[in-house]
């Protein structure tokens, strides 16, 4: 999907973030927290905002890029709205999840790791969410749905709608 | 220094104790693979060539990155070692393009030397290889990430040596990669084209863009000093038919193994036709070649005429960041005390 | 703060709490001790987990309450560095991490190297799929972590501590926080910590979503901000870890530990448990049980009781097969060594390991490859890429177990995924690779029979693996239409109240016709 970082929209933000990026500047291993937050204020990591990291922090771009592309929780295009992460930890899988994930890419016409077009909604395969007693569970935002069934997810999406 | 005894393929030796096990087998020539080991880095241990069985430990352990200890007793080529690396090397045939007839590596790369040395050869699968990627938006070299064994030399050498950083590791698992930030290639990186990562690749991952095709059997090597400036760089010229096809560092000497982006890639121009081979003295408005002994000649002929015209004053010299500390010493001495002149600077000044 | 004033707290808030639980019919008391009422608790030892579910996780003093901070001010103003060394040593308590190391031992070697600055960090990047026991503590009875961090912090001579904690456990987070916020303000942490003269701070760090920062070397690499990939270790992390600087690395449940072993004494936590492996273990119990949820008993006990006193045994009367204790770096103990002692040494001499304590329990209809596949296919995802055994064994090993599982492989596969599995496991560079053929190599011990059914019958006996197995209609069928209306595919036909059938070229597998087959007892819907 392509997605432009608009300045404009994001000037407040930019600020805040700019801001922030300062008062971490002096502690040491200050790039995963510089990423985390990014990731929290912009919904993903623009080519703009790393560029600003990689000034601040005095790191080389292709090494924060490095890192970024490391960890599964940053992304490269924004996340939607409602960011459902569907739990395909053991307890879960062997209690079906794969089959809810699949629905939610069905209802929602698009695939894991994807953002539909108006930005509404992304779902993300998770790890092990640990609530495995409630198995098989989903996470949208932070909430979580727990004992999910097959047929509970077109009601969830439409409680979000 | 400490040291200690140990004993590595029943030869017992004495070794500083800040030695690894590889550093100690080497030293008495006892060579063990590897293929992401440099000792101008830190030590990595990504490739597992370099295992070992050391006596009282279950598990093979890479001797990279293991210090060597008082009454070790190590084996470097057990069955059990020789059959780990075989299948570490079969691994990375398995992801790799069985393209070593036409690749510009052959000959002069590590995976296929290994390959050889183990018996190891390709076979087919239909599991999943390494997507296509290729990089060439450098003028300089090429990046072919399907010919890359993520060894990291490349990484490690931009960061560490050249400190410019401007690759790295991108994504993660099966799907890594070396990159440029958001893969928008080299050119657009922080790369300054020295080219040091493609000295240390291992395999044809990172190839110079090379104007001559040539098998690396059939260069021969010239160990020559970089003539670009003052630092001394040690190159081997790669000639064919006496025609320069590329270069590569020296590692033991002043520039350890480093270059930058004119001693590694500017030597096309020694095979170029309008590069002067000779002194030229232009007479009625033609240049003509004259030899060197008839140059000198005409220099010094030209000298006593000015000198007894005008004075030493008359002269000035101008030396160039392309000459040695010594030869830079030598010029103005000539002019200071044989043509007794102060008039004497260096383009290195402007 | 001093003694008294944490006497005074405890005296004021623990009747209340315990008034109020009583009330609430939540707890009953045995032998002056509280425990959580109910069959489920019975039988468990609960000692990491001592004030989960008892305490408010938001309120300092109710941990007070339960003894909270008294090992603390016990160890800063009665006991030497060396003496608390000596104490977790004698108790010979060992990381609940999932290794095992003596954790007496590990705070040693930090504590006689000579250092400017030490480091003492809380491995709270819980990743095992189907374990949560961290998560439960972190989230119930924070400050048990926090406590045992300090009381390791002052025995090894650092006086700042990092949680390094999964992102996706917010609410663990969120708690940490708060937490660590109300110790500063009583003076539990910060400067002169009981007028001892011991400074210690805790910093919170956030994981992203890489397994295998939960490895020592790699978690240290992403709290310096550099991608998670495992060092090799040629020096000790206890000697030149973090940032150089000698570091010490302890799970949660490791830390939960501490408190009650300086508060009791180590002859008190070795008589718990079994010689070698003393004190209790929580584990997560999940997967087709009947009562999920932590349980915490003593090192030793027997698995059966854990899965079947304690978990109920399997949901809907469905038979037990398997349990996978240790996750992806684990394997599955089958109904023959249903009788093991749950220990370090118990469970390695079966092929599975400890591990962080998740313990998935399979039913009949649990397919074994599936499972290898499932917990292959997380490695393969998890591999940080930097080692090639790990980055392209594990792959080609899922590859293998793809085929089988399509019933699209030979026997010689079956060769080779074994021969793949010891290479992955004897060279790969961090615990990740080393341990992640496990699933594959327990498996293939116990259940070989099943990978030649797949590969010579291309039969799933588990009846699970979707290319494997056939749906048809048996001539109980009643003709009720109910599959026929469920069927996303329209690949069964029939008339109402006559035989349905279905079509197998069009049927997908996807097992909806069974799940609505109203027929009893058998269903009319068979799977082949």
């Amino acid at each position: 999907m392509e997605y432009t970082f608009d300045l404009e929209k994001n000037k407040d933000k930019l600020t805040e973030y700019k801001d922030f990026l300062k008062m971490i500047k002096a502690t040491n291993g200050a790039l995963m927290p510089a990423l985390q937050k990014a990731q929290e204020l912009f919904n993903y990591l623009p080519k703009e905002v790393l560029k600003i990291v990689s000034e601040e922090l005095r790191i080389p771009l292709a090494e924060i890029y490095g890192v970024a592309t490391f960890y599964a929780q940053f992304s490269f295009i924004p996340k939607g709205e409602n960011q459902i992460s569907v739990c395909l930890g053991t307890a879960c899988y062997v209690k079906g999840a794969q089959a809810i994930l699949e629905e939610f890419e069905k209802e929602l016409g698009i695939k894991q790791g994807e953002t539909t077009s108006d930005l509404k909604f992304s779902i993300n395969e998770a790890r092990c969410l640990g609530d495995c007693s409630k198995a098989p569970v989903v996470m949208i935002n932070s909430t979580l749905f727990p004992l999910v069934k097959k047929k509970d997810v077109k009601k969830i999406l439409e409680d979000l709608r | 220094m400490k040291t200690v005894k140990l004993t590595i393929d029943n030869k017992e030796i004495e070794v500083d104790s800040s030695l690894t096990v590889m550093q100690a087998a080497n030293s008495v020539g006892i060579k063990i693979p590897n293929l992401c080991y440099d000792e101008r880095l830190d030590i990595f241990g990504a490739c597992r060539m370099c295992v070992v069985e050391i006596e009282g430990s279950k598990k093979l352990q890479t001797s990279c990155s293991t210090k060597v200890r008082d009454g070790m007793v190590v084996h470097t080529k057990t069955e059990k070692v020789i059959q780990a690396r075989r299948e570490i090397l079969r691994l990375l045939l398995d992801n790799h393009p069985n393209d070593c007839l036409t690749c510009e590596k052959a000959g002069d790369c590590l995976l296929q030397d290994y390959a050889y040395e183990y018996d190891v050869k390709f076979r087919n699968h239909t599991g999943k290889i390494r997507d296509r990627y290729i990089d060439d938006s450098n003028p300089f070299y090429v990046y072919d990430a399907q010919k890359c064994i993520l060894c990291g030399l490349c990484v490690r050498v931009c960061s560490r040596l050249q400190v410019t950083g401007a690759i790295d590791f991108v994504n993660r698992g099966f799907d890594t990669i070396i990159g440029t930030p958001f893969n928008d290639g080299l050119i657009n990186s922080d790369c300054v084209s020295c080219g040091n990562c493609v000295s240390v690749c291992p395999t044809g991952a990172l190839m110079p863009k090379s104007k001559e095709k040539f098998r690396t059997w059939e260069v021969e090597k010239v160990k020559t000093t970089c003539t670009f400036c003052g630092v001394g760089c040690q190159i081997n010229l790669l000639t064919k038919d006496d025609k320069v096809v590329g270069v590569e560092p020296v590692k033991n000497a002043v520039n350890e193994g480093l270059l930058c982006v004119k001693g590694k890639f500017s030597f096309n121009f020694i095979n170029h036709p309008d590069r002067l081979n000779a002194p030229l003295l232009k007479e009625d408005g033609v240049f003509k070649e004259i030899s060197w002994d008839r140059a000198y000649e005409i220099i010094k002929e030209k000298v006593d005429k000015y000198m007894a015209e005008n004075g030493p004053d008359s002269f000035a010299g101008l030396s160039s960041a392309r000459c040695t500390n010594e030869e830079n010493y030598l010029f103005q001495k000539l002019f200071r005390a044989v043509l007794k002149t102060n008039n004497i600077d260096h383009c290195a000044r402007l | 703060m001093d003694k008294n004033r944490l006497i005074s707290i405890k005296e004021e808030k623990r009747a209340k709490i315990i008034e109020n639980l009583l009330q609430n019919d939540l707890i009953e008391l045995v032998e002056d001790k509280v425990v959580l009422k109910g069959d489920y608790y019975k039988n468990q030892l609960r000692i990491a987990l001592r004030n989960c579910d008892i305490i408010n996780p938001f309120d300092i003093e109710e941990y007070i309450a339960f003894d909270g901070y008294l090992a603390l001010h016990n160890v800063l103003t009665n006991l030497s560095q060396r003496e608390v060394v000596d104490i977790m040593k004698n108790s010979l308590l060992r990381g609940r991490g999932g290794a095992g190391f003596p954790t007496g031992k590990k705070w040693e070697e930090a504590f006689t190297f000579d250092a400017d600055q030490k480091y003492i960090i809380c491995n709270a990047d819980e990743g095992d799929p189907g374990a949560f026991m961290d998560r439960s503590i972190l989230e119930k009875d924070p400050h048990s972590v926090l406590e045992g961090m300090a009381i390791g912090g002052y025995a090894i001579g650092a006086n700042k501590g990092f949680i390094y904690v999964r992102a996706e456990y917010p609410q663990a987070v969120k708690t940490l926080k708060h937490a660590i916020e109300e110790a500063k303000t009583l003076g539990l942490l910060g400067k002169d910590i009981f007028k001892s003269g011991f400074d210690f701070d805790i910093e919170l760090r956030l994981g992203s979503g890489a397994f295998v920062c939960g490895e020592g070397t790699a978690l240290i690499e992403s709290i310096e901000g550099h991608r998670g990939m495992p060092r090799p270790k040629l020096q000790r992390t206890a000697h030149v870890g973090l940032w150089g600087k000698p570091t010490i690395i302890n799970n949660v449940e490791t830390f939960a530990n501490v408190a009650p072993i300086i508060l009791n004494g180590a002859e008190w936590f070795r008589s718990i448990g079994t010689e070698k492996s003393p004190g209790t273990k929580v584990f997560s119990l999940v997967g087709k049980i009947e009562n999920a949820g932590l349980v915490e008993v003593p090192m030793g006990t027997k698995l059966r009781d854990i899965v079947f006193d304690i978990g109920g045994g399997c949901q809907n009367n469905k038979e037990y097969k398997a349990v996978q204790t240790g996750g992806p770096s684990g394997g599955c103990i089958p109904k023959e060594y249903l009788d093991v002692a749950v220990d370090f040494e118990s469970l390695a001499s079966i092929g599975s390991i400890m591990g962080s304590g998740g313990m998935v329990v399979m039913d009949e209809n649990t397919c074994m490859m599936d499972i290898a596949k499932y917990f292959l296919e997380f490695s393969v995802d998890e591999s940080c890429g930097k080692c090639i055994p790990c980055r392209e064994g594990t792959r080609r090993m899922y590859e293998i177990l793809e085929l089988i599982t399509e019933g699209k492989a030979q026997m010689s596969d079956l060769e080779e995924l074994e021969n793949l599995a010891h290479v992955v496991s004897d060279t790969s560079l961090c615990g990740l690779g080393q341990t992640a053929p496990n699933p594959v190599i327990t498996t293939l011990k116990y259940y070989k029979d099943e990978y030649i059914a797949h590969i010579v019958d291309k039969k799933c006996p588990a009846k699970s693996c979707k290319p494997l197995i056939t749906y048809t209609i048996s001539d109980k069928c009643i003709g009720c239409t109910l599959c026929k209306k469920n069927c996303p595919v329209d690949a069964i036909q029939g008339e109402l109240k006559v035989k349905h059938s279905i079509d197998i070229e069009k049927c997908i597998k996807c097992g909806s016709c069974y799940e609505v087959c109203p027929v009893k007892p058998v269903k009319a819907v068979e799977i082949y």
